[in-house]
């Protein structure tokens, strides 16, 4: 459609400069983060507690908080400040779900945010049952939110986000409490959404792995700034970043990896971050090192 | 410690929450000896939490038995099983109510009776260990979730208790504060302290827990030495659970001799090396 200038169109999240400082902070929540995201991009956002991660999700989500705020944000085409009106273009998955769990049964809650938006009551109705699957919680209607587990309160969150069907969704640590299929159920829906809607993501995510095999591209934030950014495979290699002690977790297969290197029993263009790719690449390693024939399946 | 006489002993416990509602623990048969580390794991919803809110009378059995320390939670005195056992709660935000750090670490020693210099030493060496010292005087709530979750594990650590229960205590913590707190438990359980934790993160338990035990839809579906439940990854996949990636990675490339119950990134690497060494 937009095919004519790709370069302008293409990015839907524009940051520069931008810099926060909460009241009687003594220092800069985010201090000057440049960032562009494509059209379709899916961008992990990654780095320490008190990084700037939530702030910048509330930023991008013109959900500005009190404080003093300085360069420009837009979304979307549309410029984001604080007081902007909602941006009806992009939905936000907060942190602690309890934030955004407002209805008392979880259908209620489902349809507050598309009744927000005056959807047709109708539409909203037969969607419920749909977002309700995608996350793991069918049947769950008339279930009394404030009995769900804290799983189950999580997903009900991201499914919040989902039925507004947004362009963009940002996401801020949606699968910390949740167990480890959950995660990848989680990360399949999204996958699923980018497939068929091409929404753009960006999601906060300490969960290494699963970033590393889905994102097309991570940033890491440190002390308010962004410290790094790369394709997994790229930024995973950082040994200033990662495979420290005190270092983010890094996708254990890039850590394995990066030790082989290390050790010279590897050569350093056969690095990955990403598990399927890992796997192939040490069974090559120890077949052609037990001399066996590579045999590709 | 008595011969026989179990951290906590759980005999044919079920419980539901309304006397008519679903049994959400359906026969729970576990028993815990003084000085286990022991990591609860289970998808969401499986019981876990329920089942660690019996270890100190929060919860009571709706029949079976549950006993700590031996005495049986449904006639222990609450004020007694509050002294053996700490609890941690999952969300910090639902355990602290005080509006400064010092005064939240203070609440629970002070409730058991101390004076002052006792609850001071208390405070201070909690708060050291967690990494708060210097935090002491800011308000509670104005600290980061990582750092809250800290102040919630302190609190509990203040008390002293001979039985620790975390429930999920790395939620929503980078890498540095993960490893901050199962270092804190870690020395706290070679100091003889009892400690269950309850926690989705595989990697770490992989790393750390000696015994693993496996809650799926209110019963017990493993229990046993940590290498021997989380490579068993048909049995973990029946509880939404997957072995860490080092183990999956391990299980893949089982044919060319590397251990199908490789738990650990070290452990992977050096298996690596050893295969390509001898071969090359």
């Amino acid at each position: 459609m937009d095919g004519a200038t790709p370069q302008a169109d293409d990015i839907v999240i524009r940051v520069r400069d931008l810099r926060f400082r909460y009241p009687g902070a003594a220092r800069d929540a985010l201090a000057g983060i440049n960032l562009d995201v494509r059209r379709g991009e899916f961008v992990g956002v990654t780095g320490p507690s008190g990084a700037g991660k939530s702030t910048l999700c509330l930023c991008l989500k013109g959900l500005i908080p009190a404080g003093t705020f300085g360069g420009t944000i837009s979304v979307a085409g549309q410029p984001v400040a604080p007081g902007t009106a909602y941006i009806e273009s992009s939905a936000l998955v907060f942190q602690n779900p309890e934030t955004q769990i407002i209805g008392l049964t979880v259908a209620e809650d489902l349809a507050f945010g598309p009744e927000n938006l005056r959807r047709d009551p109708a539409g909203i109705r037969a969607a419920i049952p749909r977002y309700l699957e995608q996350v793991r919680l069918s049947g769950y209607e008339e279930a009394d939110t404030y009995r769900l587990s804290g799983g189950q309160k999580q997903r009900l969150a991201i499914a919040d986000a989902l039925i507004l069907e947004p362009q963009i969704l940002i996401l801020d640590e949606p699968t910390s409490e949740l167990d480890p299929i959950g995660k990848d159920e989680v990360f399949e829906v999204i996958e699923r959404l980018r497939r068929e809607r091409s929404i753009t993501v960006v999601i906060v995510e300490h969960a290494a792995e699963q970033l590393a095999d889905m994102a097309d591209r991570i940033i890491v934030l440190d002390d308010g700034a962004l410290v790094d950014e790369g394709p997994p495979d790229e930024l995973y290699r950082n040994p200033r970043l990662f495979h420290r002690p005190d270092a983010e977790r890094a996708p254990q297969i890039s850590e394995v990896l990066f030790q082989l290197i290390q050790a010279g029993l590897m050569s350093e263009e056969q690095f990955t971050a990403r598990e399927e790719t890992g796997i192939e690449r040490l069974r090559s390693l120890l077949m052609a090192s037990s001399g066996q024939v590579v045999q590709h399946a | 410690m008595l011969d026989g006489q179990a951290a906590i002993e759980i005999s044919d416990l079920v419980f539901r929450y309304v006397p008519s509602g679903p049994e959400v623990l359906r026969g729970v048969n576990v028993r815990v000896e003084t000085g286990e580390f022991i990591a609860l794991i289970g998808q969401n919803g499986a019981g876990k939490t329920t089942l660690a809110k019996h270890f100190n009378g929060l919860l009571k059995p709706s029949s079976g038995t549950v006993r700590v320390l031996g005495r049986d939670t449904r006639s222990a005195p609450v004020a007694d099983l509050a002294r053996t056992v700490g609890y941690v709660y999952q969300n910090p935000d639902h355990q602290i109510f005080a509006q400064r750090v010092r005064t939240e670490a203070a609440f629970g020693p002070r409730n058991l009776g101390l004076g002052q210099a006792e609850v001071d030493r208390r405070v201070d060496a909690a708060l050291a260990l967690v990494g708060l010292q210097d935090f002491a005087d800011e308000f509670a709530f104005s600290l980061g979730r990582g750092q809250r979750q800290k102040l919630a594990v302190a609190s509990v650590l203040a008390m002293e208790p001979p039985i620790l229960v975390v429930d999920e205590p790395t939620t929503g913590l980078d890498q540095a504060g993960s490893r901050g707190i199962l270092d804190l438990l870690s020395r706290w359980n070679a100091d003889g302290r009892t400690i269950v934790a309850i926690t989705h993160d595989m990697t770490l338990v992989a790393e750390r827990v000696p015994r693993t035990i496996v809650v799926n839809d209110g019963r017990i579906l493993a229990d046993g030495p940590t290498r021997q439940v989380l490579s068993d990854t048909a049995l973990l996949r029946t509880a939404y659970l997957r072995p860490p990636q080092a183990t999956r990675i391990a299980q893949r490339l089982s044919d060319l001799g590397v251990a199908a119950d490789t738990l650990t990134v070290t452990e992977l690497y050096t298996q690596m090396s050893r295969l390509l060494g001898r071969g090359g």
